[in-house]
């Protein structure tokens, strides 16, 4: 089934609802197409073009829920599926924290998340742009290995008390590694867009190779505290460990690192250094999100930390009407803002420090402190006098992102980034942090 | 990530943060739809479809996996149920070669055309991308098996157990974790049945039957005072089984001077109820001095260590740098291999990989391309011996078949290289969990997996775990807390001085093993025996925010 207008999706969701006998009826539909092409070894490898579409029914009988998919668009199949999560809600157990459904919301108007150009984007459109990005491995004689992703996607939410929602996006994520034929140097780039015709798959591939050929003969030097500058895509897995746990619920309750004793949380507090600011902005021109939630909720401009201080926390409607407070949801994506300075500015400042491309395999050691652990990768660089002095092994690091928001010594100018953890992406600045903790080397390259 | 997708799911956590609220796996359907299964007959005729269209089309080989996954989650938290949901995944993924590349399209539009599209458009890819190849894939030989067909060897299937026993099943943890002093549980009981069909040109027609199963529980307990809190996460593992599993009988016990662990079946309620005393001793536990320490590791933390430190740098795929750009290369580079002396580990360390053990994760009759599945050894007696293939690497290791690792998990994925259950092989000596700790002058005995992290290269890592016991002159002295190890792999494994023998072998493993772009998940167990692990490196993890 091709992406549906706004006016398909209603028509067909409000025959679905047409079929409702529940106190209570929410149905969903959703689709997307999209292709992929992977490289490795110079090679193109596996690849290929998926394409899938999902109509849930959700139905309610008092708090006893249940929910029902089909992937067929016929009028016997659609009763069908209504009948079946009818019949699965008179089987579940009643669920004390069931919310009644939301009645009509106004949204703000649909972010410019869809382009005409990343939809039609097919097999050529892919091979042509890894070609450019092969042609480059070749010239520097390395090693390429990446990915390249395009999607394009709708989905639309209707309910029995006449909510109505919609929303189109397209998606391309490109991400590169280049090694150098010994092993002994790796370079990476990433990159998230919207617009394909943004994706310059030759220019992200040759800071990949730059990064590679120059990590060569990398030196040991020991594991302590230095001050690392870390690139957008190192600064996206640090924090979104912390995004993940800003849930009310759970600071409440006494168990996130927002918890504090005696069932208090540390918001409105300062929590790490004043200049950070970080918010989530659906209507944001370089990293455009829904503007609504999965449960019909409406996005709005949310400040999250506002001069170091953490301003809201995000909640299920169930937690925020047992608390009386405001129903936040969950943010589509994250944006922190940064400085003026560009990476080299950063590194140009830096009398002694490293310079970190990429974090990898990040994982929480302590949810009390957000101790995350993870290594350096395909790409860290001493820096000395402002300038790049020679490639260093890459390290362990045992380090909460909250301490390193707390030893902030600058910031970079904002860019859109991926998490290579999540997929995720972010509009995130170049931090340059003071006492970063490495504890071991690591003799990957 | 589906690891995350799955925390979401179930509610708890952290990551529900950035993602839509819509299920993750699947469409939702009703539960005694997922008893009805699709007529081989019917699987025969619409692979014919695809690999008819395909060879039309100029494809020179094909292969056609349709998929049926099904997946039935019980979430609860305290008191109450949750979330209560049925997955379904319907639909047929399409491999060519054509022009010598690669070329994959899947669809869930089941009627003829819509297969005959998404062959066509498989072979239009492979031709397009052909221009970017360096040399074509180049498959192993595989003969075909005709109709066949293979069922898990199980004795309950899980997805007929009625809801409510499931749920009143997790109530009951619940209420036995509350009942001994928690604050808050959340428990689950995930389980899967995979129904996939595999068809090619070799000729073969597979029809397969895959069940798995796990429950697990989240137990928190705070100090009210300081506002600390500790979790103490079940100790069962994800396991290749039916709902008997469930059903856990005396000789499945086994009593250690920490409390009560499991072999092959897993009493929940009694894990929750030891849990809940356990985590309160986490909270007034001693806060580890830095340091090396002889480690004792039990099975339910150690597969951990052997999954990331010996299954994946084995994978030949990441050996050879297909997984440069995420997952990562491999330090057991082919000359190592090549020199037959590439010393690994100590000589206690065997280690096999075994497609074919009863009750693993990774037990299947037949790959995802159509490969019989076997057993092998990847390290014998701390020599590196073997790795992991499939038909277009075999040839590279000269191999004149695949040893059948191919896996997707979703018939919209493509298939690729994914880890067999690999396994540390019991020590030959008698050996018990009680000699080993008699034998430790200054050590640490580790229980259940925790935080964990590796290098793209499998060099460095860092583990953490559930339940950390101070060993002092032969005896447990008391808990231990902010505990993690870091080491080397190579140091790490000829530091291991003692294995346990095989009445001690238990498995344990993940439903949650992320490879690929875009990633895929694979199910894998690791079994092993208590093994010692002399002077490793320990560090206190213990911050202040």
């Amino acid at each position: 089934m091709p992406i549906l207008t706004k006016e398909q999706a209603k028509v067909i969701l409000t025959k679905v609802l047409g079929y409702s006998k529940a106190d209570e009826c929410t149905v969903y539909i959703s689709g997307s197409d999209g292709g992929n092409i992977r490289y490795a070894r110079n090679s193109v490898n596996t690849s290929g073009a998926v394409s899938t579409t999902t109509l849930q029914v959700t139905s309610a009988f008092g708090k006893k829920s249940g929910v029902a998919t089909i992937n067929e668009y016929d009028d016997a199949s659609l009763e069908k599926v209504v009948k079946r999560s009818e019949e699965l809600a008179k089987l579940a157990p009643e669920n004390p924290e069931y919310m009644t459904l939301l009645g009509p919301q106004t949204y703000g108007p649909q972010s410019p998340a869809f382009s005409e150009i990343t939809a039609a984007v097919g097999p050529k459109e892919r091979a042509d742009a890894v070609a450019q990005s092969l042609a480059v491995s070749k010239e520097n004689k390395l090693n390429a290995a990446g990915f390249l992703e395009n999607s394009a996607s709708y989905s639309a939410l209707m309910n029995s008390k006449g909510l109505f929602a919609y929303d189109t996006s397209t998606d391309v994520a490109f991400n590169i590694t280049m090694r150098t034929s010994d092993g002994k140097g790796s370079g990476y780039a990433t990159r998230g867009y919207n617009d394909f015709s943004k994706l310059n798959a030759k220019h992200d591939t040759e800071i990949a190779a730059k990064k590679a050929l120059s990590s060569v003969t990398a030196k040991a030097i020991e594991p302590g505290k230095y001050t690392v500058i870390l690139e957008p895509t190192a600064v996206a897995v640090m924090l979104e460990n912390m995004f993940f746990d800003l849930d009310a619920r759970q600071a409440d309750e006494g168990r996130s690192f927002m918890s504090k004793p005696g069932g208090k949380t540390r918001l409105g507090e300062q929590l790490v250094d004043e200049r950070v600011n970080i918010y989530s902005d659906p209507w944001s021109p370089e990293l455009p999100g829904s503007a609504w939630a999965g449960d019909g909720r409406p996005q709005e401009k949310i400040d999250w930390i506002e001069n170091g201080k953490v301003k809201n926390m995000y909640t299920s409607r169930y937690w925020a009407a047992k608390t009386g407070i405001k129903p936040i949801p969950n943010p589509g994506s994250i944006i922190m803002k940064g400085g003026t300075k560009t990476l080299e500015e950063l590194i140009k400042g830096t009398e002694k420090g490293i310079l970190v491309t990429r974090l990898w395999y990040i994982r929480s050691v302590d949810p009390q402190t957000l101790l995350l652990t993870g290594l350096t990768r395909d790409g860290t660089f001493y820096i000395e006098n402002g300038e790049i002095k020679f490639p260093v092994k890459n390290f362990r690091f045992n380090e909460s992102p909250v301490i390193m928001l707390n030893n902030l010594d600058e910031m970079g100018k904002a860019e859109r980034t991926v998490s290579a953890e999540s997929n995720q992406n972010y509009l995130l600045p170049p931090l340059k942090i003071r006492d970063f903790t490495f504890t071991s080397l690591s003799d990957a390259v | 990530m589906k690891r995350r997708n799955f925390i979401y799911l179930t509610g708890m956590g952290a990551a529900a943060a950035m993602l839509p609220a819509i299920p993750v796996w699947g469409n939702e359907i009703p539960i005694e739809q997922s008893l009805e299964y699709v007529d081989p007959a019917v699987k025969k005729m619409l692979s014919d479809v695809a690999l008819n269209a395909a060879r039309s089309k100029g494809a020179t080989y094909t292969d056609v996996r349709i998929g049926r996954y099904l997946n039935q989650y019980v979430v609860t938290r305290e008191d109450k149920v949750e979330n209560l949901v049925n997955t379904e995944s319907y639909g047929i993924g399409i491999r060519v070669i054509a022009n010598g590349s690669w070329g994959f399209a899947a669809t869930d539009k089941m009627d003829k055309d819509g297969i005959a599209k998404a062959a066509e458009l498989a072979v239009a890819i492979a031709k397009e991308n052909s221009r970017l190849l360096t040399s074509p894939v180049q498959l192993a030989e595989q003969k075909g098996y005709g109709e066949v067909s293979w069922k898990a060897p199980i004795e309950k299937n899980a997805f007929e157990v009625p809801i409510k026993d499931k749920a009143d099943l997790l109530l009951s943890v619940n209420a036995a974790a509350m009942a001994g002093g928690a604050d808050y549980v959340n428990s689950i009981l995930f389980m899967v049945n995979e129904q996939k069909y595999f068809a090619s040109t070799d000729n073969s027609y597979i029809d397969q039957d895959i069940h798995r199963i796990w429950p697990t529980f989240f137990i928190t307990k705070i100090n009210k005072e300081t506002g600390k809190f500790e979790t103490r996460n079940s100790l069962s593992a994800p396991m290749g089984m039916g709902y008997e599993y469930l059903d856990a009988k005396p000789e499945h016990k086994i009593q250690t001077a920490m409390g009560v662990l499991y072999k092959g079946r897993y009493d929940m309620v009694e894990d929750a109820k030891q849990g809940a005393v356990q985590v309160a001793e986490k909270l007034k536990a001693k806060s580890v001095e830095p340091g090396k320490y002889d480690l004792v590791l039990d099975p339910s933390h150690l597969w951990l260590t052997i999954h990331e430190s010996c299954g994946h740098p084995t994978e030949l795929d990441r050996v050879l740098g297909y997984e440069a750009n995420f997952a990562g290369t491999s330090f057991l580079t082919l000359d190592k291999w090549e020199s037959k002396k590439f010393n690994y580990g100590s000589k206690e360390v065997d280690i096999v990989a075994d497609k074919t053990q009863v009750g693993s994760l990774g037990a299947v009759g037949y790959d995802d391309e159509g490969v019989k599945c076997g057993k092998w050894d990847i390290i014998k007696d701390g020599i590196l011996v073997n790795y992991q293939a499939i038909r277009d690497q075999a040839h590279i290791i000269g191999l004149d078949h695949s040893q059948g690792c191919c896996y997707a998990d979703n018939w919209s994925s493509v298939q690729f290289q994914r880890m067999a259950n690999i396994s540390l092989q019991p020590g030959k000596k008698p050996l018990t969990i009680a000699d080993q700790i008699k034998n430790v002058d200054k050590g640490i005995y580790i229980v259940g997996d925790g935080s964990f992290s590796i290098d793209q290269q499998r060099y460095n890592f860092q583990f953490g775990g559930q339940l950390f016991y101070e060993i002092s002159k032969g005896k447990i002295v008391g808990m231990l807390k902010d505990v993690a190890y870091q080491s080397n792999t190579q140091e790490f494994w000829n530091s291991c001085s003692a294995v346990c023998d095989e009445r001690d072998y238990r498995l344990g493993g993940s439903f949650f093993d992320g490879k690929g772009q875009p990633m895929q998940s694979s199910a894998v167990s690791h079994g092993s025996a208590t093994a010692r692990f002399n002077g490793v490196n320990v560090i206190n993890t213990g911050r202040k925010i």
